[in-house]
């Protein structure tokens, strides 16, 4: 009640005499709002062109000269014969990559916190963030190394094991194992940072009643952080099919580009390879429009369970 | 409390150093790599202690003036995109934080949408080559990608927390809006300025994909690595007459590359370290 009085008499109105007063801050502001419509909201309006058979050719005409098509470009585009395949990765790599991805940082958060020696702690955790922060180009190289055929891993057991040049969802799985090895320890912080709002005293009173230490993991820790868990898993869900060209481009070799391949590269495939515009912006648009079911879906369930919400 | 050291700690102690291993086992290998002689690196690629060394990898990359533009091109879109996003981020972000600015509202609402959805892959990419004829341009390194939103609204949690009584006192005396967002509150800024210059630069150093898209006849340092991890061979001039016996393979550069290519990260690891932590917490504040 209170704050919505002190909203009311903070507000400014809009005059010309105001305007004039704020000049600068109007000065500070305008040329980013400009330039935020320009490259955030034109290509949002640029939706329109999945309902339209927009060709090279085409593209220059105002927008209610090019032709309408309707649904047509998301029925060519899953009649693709691309589509299939590429749907399976993208739901394959990410369903794994949630996964394993999330169990990993957990553990490995659970492990830190567990961790007694504080500077060995340190050092553990300053050398696990290192990989987040280099490019995946060089995180690809690197893999290459470690990976390829006569690689560290082939030459340490003696074996081929054609990781990276076996045409099968053994890649999908590199790729994960790749993409954890980078990014584990910088995921691990925010759960670390819900760990430490955990309340000591729940674990004193656990010490006392005779618990070990995995069941205080089980009953203080876990339970501490599902709410994090949680909030993580439905943004992660919301985002399945949006697993990024960069890095699937980046491990992938035209041996096994057949199961590296997915939405995100296929609409760039198709619309700008094939300059396709329509196609691809459908292609683009059906990802967003799952995306978002997928995000209530998940957010539903975790309410069905009695879980805290997203939204 | 004192607490006893039981066999459950030294195991988490084993597993921790292992996993200290892998992951710095690949990075000492490809440094190791870098430093060999190429023809002995082919008999067995898995050590982390030069066998041959040599440093004629670095020299051919050092020589090679198509690794030199790239790195150039890197440096430069580093050091002005990250000078131009903080000024413009932190600019905007005093704007936005001041309650009786007029738009206070419509503005920011205006730029935190575009943090959940964006126009996707086709629409910029014509937005970029085909409207406004980006392509090929350094320009493209700049402008589209020059103010995240999510850095801004950091600047602005963070003058938020700032005390007004200067800015008012400052008003007081005369001063102007933007002299009080200069010369008052960007003083004040210092580590939230910090972070997101780091933020800026790191993004910047390691962005691959615009030149990818945009402009592939400007190629940066991350492009160039990922044009010979393409190349099954490579075509390697042996410069003039200078001594034949060096062999070099395309893998001994792209190892050398790399190692240029990941230096600055490390260099300014320790800071990346305490600011990006801090913007990590910063940012789990919301308003």
């Amino acid at each position: 009640m209170s704050s919505k009085k002190l909203k009311a008499k903070t507000k400014t109105r809009l005059s010309l005499w105001t305007l004039w007063k704020q000049r600068y801050l109007l000065a500070m502001s305008i040329p980013f709002v400009i330039w935020l419509i320009i490259f955030k909201y034109i290509p949002l309006w640029g939706w329109t062109m999945a309902f339209q058979n927009v060709k090279p050719s085409t593209f220059n005409k105002p927008i209610f000269q090019r032709e309408f098509v309707g649904f047509d470009n998301f029925v060519k585009a899953f009649k693709d014969r691309l589509f299939t395949q590429t749907m399976i990765n993208t739901l394959g790599v990410s369903i794994i990559g949630i996964a394993i991805g999330t169990l990993s940082a957990i553990v490995f958060a659970v492990m830190l916190n567990e961790m007694k020696f504080r500077r060995f702690k340190k050092v553990t955790q300053t050398i696990s963030y290192l990989p987040h922060f280099v490019s995946w180009v060089i995180i690809a190289s690197i893999a290459k190394n470690v990976f390829n055929d006569g690689g560290v891993i082939d030459t340490l057991f003696k074996t081929n094991f054609h990781l990276m040049s076996t045409n099968s969802i053994l890649i999908w799985f590199v790729i994960v194992f790749i993409d954890i090895w980078k990014e584990v320890g910088w995921n691990a912080i925010i759960y670390l940072s819900a760990m430490a709002g955990i309340d000591p005293g729940l674990y004193e009173a656990a010490e006392i009643d005779g618990a070990n230490r995995l069941q205080r993991i089980w009953h203080i820790t876990l339970p501490g952080i599902r709410p994090t868990i949680i909030v993580l898993l439905i943004m992660s869900i919301g985002g399945a099919l949006n697993v990024g060209m960069e890095r699937q481009m980046l491990l992938s070799n035209p041996l096994v580009e057949q199961h590296t391949m997915v939405l995100s590269w296929f609409s760039y495939k198709r619309g700008i390879g094939n300059s396709d515009y329509g196609l691809g912006t459908a292609i683009g648009v059906f990802q967003s429009a799952v995306g978002i079911t997928l995000l209530l879906i998940a957010n539903k369930i975790a309410g069905l369970f009695g879980e805290d919400r997203l939204i | 409390m004192r607490k006893k050291i039981t066999a459950i700690d030294i195991i988490l102690l084993l597993v921790f150093l292992i996993i200290i291993v892998i992951t710095l086992y690949p990075f000492l290998n490809v440094l190791a790599i870098s430093f060999n002689d190429a023809t002995d690196t082919i008999k067995n690629i898995n050590f982390i202690v030069p066998r041959m060394f040599t440093l004629s990898n670095y020299k051919y990359v050092f020589k090679d003036s198509d690794f030199i533009m790239p790195f150039v091109t890197s440096v430069s879109r580093t050091l002005i995109g990250t000078l131009i996003g903080v000024v413009t981020t932190s600019m905007l972000a005093y704007t936005l934080s001041r309650k009786d600015f007029v738009f206070h509202k419509p503005f920011t609402i205006l730029f935190v949408v575009t943090m959940y959805v964006g126009g996707g892959l086709i629409p910029e990419y014509l937005l970029i080559m085909r409207t406004l004829h980006l392509g090929n341009n350094f320009l493209v390194y700049i402008i589209p990608g020059m103010i995240w939103v999510y850095n801004m609204i950091l600047v602005r949690s963070y003058i938020d927390g700032l005390p007004t009584a200067l800015q008012e006192a400052a008003k007081i005396d005369g001063a102007n809006d933007f002299q009080i967002w200069y010369k008052i509150v960007m003083p004040l800024c210092t580590p939230v300025v910090a972070t997101i210059a780091l933020y800026y630069a790191v993004g910047q150093w390691n962005a691959f994909m615009d030149t990818y898209l945009y402009a592939q006849k400007l190629p940066t340092l991350q492009f160039k690595m990922y044009e010979i991890m393409n190349q099954a061979t490579m075509k390697l001039d042996v410069h003039g007459s200078t001594n034949v016996t060096t062999a070099i393979t395309p893998m001994s550069i792209r190892m050398a590359v790399t190692v240029v290519a990941t230096l600055p990260i490390v260099i300014v690891y320790p800071f990346l370290q305490k600011y990006f932590i801090g913007g990590m917490t910063l940012g789990s504040v919301k308003d």
